[in-house]
C-alpha cells in the first residue's frame, strides 16, 4: 500500500485499484472540533479536483477535494454520527471515501510522506 | 506601528507557553484556541474561562458636561447613569448606523468606553472629532483587559485575588479594587452570556495576574473561538458581522440601548430614521435561527422565502456545543420574523431549512441585582 498527499491537505492510501482518502492529521488539526462531514455515495463520478466531501468544525467549514479521478466505491457512513473520528483517528477511521482509480498515472504528481511533512514544516 | 504586521498581545508569550494557536484578528496575533473550542466552551459555562481582550480599546472621557457630550453622539442617557454604573451604547454615523457598540461606564470623574479592536482607531479620531473642545478624549494602551467568565467566576475572584468585595457587585457595575498594592479596575460584565468580570490592569501587572487566576483549578484559559460560540449562544451581536454603519439599533433589535429620555427628546445621530423606525418598525430585523441535523450555516449565507425571493442574511452561524446543534444569527423581512417561520438558507449551491427562534439560545446567567443571584 502506498501513502500519497495533496498541498490540499487530503491523504491517498492506494490497494490495487482503489484509493481511501481523507485528510491529514495536520488539516483536521487546522480545523479543530469537527462538528458534520459530508461524505460521497458510491457510484458518483469524480474527476480530480472535485468537490467530493464537506467537512465543518465549529469554526469553519471546508471541502474535501478528490485527489484523483475515479468512481466513489464507498464513503465513510460512520462520520454521519460521530464526525469527531476526524479528529481523534484521521489517518484511520476518520477516512472520508474510497475511489476506484481510473488514471492510476494521476498519482505521479503528489507527495510521498517525506515530502508532505515539510511542506507543511514549511506553512 | 510598521505597515499591517499584526502587533503582539501583551500575554502573547504567555498564551504560546500554553499551547495556543495563534491567529490575526483586529490587528493582533490572537489565540483561537488553546486545547479545543467545545472542551473551552463548556469549561467557561460550567467553571470560569480567562479570556484575553486586550486587544479591545479602553477609553476615557473628560471635561466639562462630559455626559451631555456622549449624548451627542450615543443615544443612551448618560446624564441619569449613575457612578459606578455601565450601560451598553452604540455608536452612531450620522445616518443611524452603528459605527460600533461599547460598554460605556460612568467613572465618577470621567466616564470610560470599552470598544471593539478592530474600531478602535477608528472610534478614537471619531470621537476626537466630534466631541467639544471641552471634553478631552485618552485610549489607555498601557491598559490590558481580561475577561473571567462562568459560575465560578466570582468564588475565583473573592478566594484567588482576595477581592472581597466582588459578590456585592450586580451586573454592569464596575469600581476599583486592590490586588497586591496594585489597582485593577473591575466591571461585572462581559460577552458569553455567563456571570463574570472584566478586569482592567497595567500591561507590566497582566502577566502576573492572569498566572494567579490560571492557578485555580477552576479557571483555564480560553480562546477567542470559544468567545465567539459563547456570544453566539448568548444571542449578542459581534460588530463586523452582525453589526455594521449600514445597520440602525432597531433593526439590530438594540432599541433597549436608546434609552427612554432619548426615545422622547432625540438629539443623536440619524434621530429621525431611528425614531421612526422606532414607531413603525424596520423592514428587516436581526432574529435567531435553528437548523435540524447537524450542518451549520454560516456567515454570507442568503436567506430565501417560498418564491425564491431574497428576504435576509445569516450574519453569524456555528455549531453551539452546549445545544449540540447549529445555530445561527441574521437579517430577516420583519413581516417573516415571528418565531416558528421556517425559512431557506442558501449556503454553496444547497438550500437548508432554518427556523426563527428566540434569541438567547442558551439563557443568560447575569448577576442582575446585588446581593441576589
Amino acid at each position: 500500500m502506498s501513502l500519497y498527499f495533496t498541498k490540499e491537505h487530503e491523504w491517498i492510501r492506494v490497494d490495487g485499484d482503489v484509493a481511501t482518502v481523507g485528510i491529514s492529521a495536520h488539516a483536521q488539526e487546522q480545523l479543530g472540533d469537527i462538528v458534520f462531514a459530508e461524505t460521497p455515495e458510491a457510484g458518483r463520478t469524480v474527476a480530480k479536483g472535485d468537490d467530493a466531501a464537506v467537512v465543518e468544525s465549529v469554526k469553519a467549514a471546508s471541502d474535501v477535494y478528490a485527489p484523483v479521478s475515479g468512481e466513489v466505491v464507498e464513503g465513510n457512513e460512520k462520520l454521519a454520527d460521530d464526525p469527531a473520528l476526524v479528529n481523534s483517528d484521521p489517518e484511520g477511521e476518520g477516512w472520508f471515501f474510497k475511489i476506484k482509480l481510473s488514471d492510476p498515472s494521476e498519482l505521479e504528481g503528489l507527495m510521498d510522506e517525506a515530502a508532505y511533512k515539510d511542506f507543511v514544516a514549511n506553512l | 506601528m510598521s505597515g499591517n504586521e499584526p502587533s503582539k498581545l501583551p500575554l502573547d508569550s504567555w498564551h504560546r507557553e500554553r499551547g495556543a494557536r495563534m491567529v490575526e484578528f483586529a490587528g493582533y496575533e490572537m489565540p483561537i484556541q488553546y486545547e479545543g473550542i467545545i472542551a473551552e466552551h463548556n469549561w467557561t459555562r460550567e467553571h470560569a474561562g480567562l479570556f484575553d481582550v486586550s486587544h479591545m480599546g479602553q477609553l476615557s472621557f473628560a471635561g466639562d458636561r462630559v455626559a451631555e457630550a456622549l449624548e451627542g453622539l450615543l443615544p443612551g442617557d448618560f446624564k441619569n447613569l449613575k457612578p459606578g454604573k455601565s450601560r451598553y451604547s452604540v455608536l452612531l454615523n450620522d445616518s443611524g448606523g452603528i459605527k460600533d457598540d461599547l460598554i460605556v461606564t460612568n467613572a465618577d470623574q470621567h466616564f470610560i468606553a470599552v470598544v471593539n479592536g478592530a474600531t478602535k482607531q477608528a472610534d478614537y479620531k471619531h470621537f476626537f472629532r466630534k466631541l467639544p473642545s471641552n471634553v478631552g478624549v485618552t485610549m489607555h494602551q498601557d491598559q490590558a483587559l481580561l475577561a473571567l467568565q462562568g459560575p465560578d467566576a466570582e468564588a475565583v475572584m473573592v478566594e484567588c485575588l482576595g477581592i472581597k468585595g466582588a459578590p456585592d457587585m450586580g451586573f454592569m457595575t464596575a469600581g476599583l479594587a486592590d490586588w497586591r498594592g496594585n489597582w485593577l479596575w473591575i466591571s461585572r460584565s462581559g460577552y458569553t452570556g455567563e456571570d463574570g468580570f472584566e478586569i482592567s490592569v497595567h500591561v507590566d501587572k497582566v502577566k502576573e495576574l492572569a498566572a494567579r487566576l490560571v492557578s485555580d483549578k477552576r479557571v483555564k484559559p480560553v480562546g477567542l473561538g470559544a468567545r465567539d460560540s459563547l456570544r453566539l449562544e448568548a444571542g449578542l451581536p459581534l460588530y463586523g458581522h452582525d453589526l455594521d454603519e449600514e445597520t440602525t439599533p432597531v433593526m439590530a433589535d438594540l432599541g433597549f440601548a436608546i434609552s427612554k429620555r432619548r426615545r422622547e427628546e432625540g438629539r443623536f445621530p440619524g434621530d429621525e430614521r431611528i425614531l421612526g423606525e422606532l414607531k413603525d418598525g424596520s423592514i428587516v430585523k436581526r432574529v435567531g435561527f435553528t437548523l435540524d441535523g447537524r450542518q451549520p450555516v454560516r456567515e454570507g449565507a442568503k436567506l430565501l422565502d417560498g418564491e425564491g425571493n431574497v428576504v435576509g442574511k445569516i450574519t453569524s452561524g456555528g455549531f453551539s456545543p452546549s445545544l449540540e446543534r447549529p445555530i445561527a444569527m441574521g437579517y430577516l423581512a420583519t413581516h417573516l420574523s415571528d418565531e416558528g417561520t421556517v425559512v431557506k438558507a442558501e449556503q454553496r449551491g444547497k438550500l437548508f431549512d432554518v427556523t426563527v427562534a428566540a434569541m438567547p439560545f442558551v439563557p443568560h446567567r447575569y448577576k442582575r441585582q446585588q446581593g441576589k443571584k
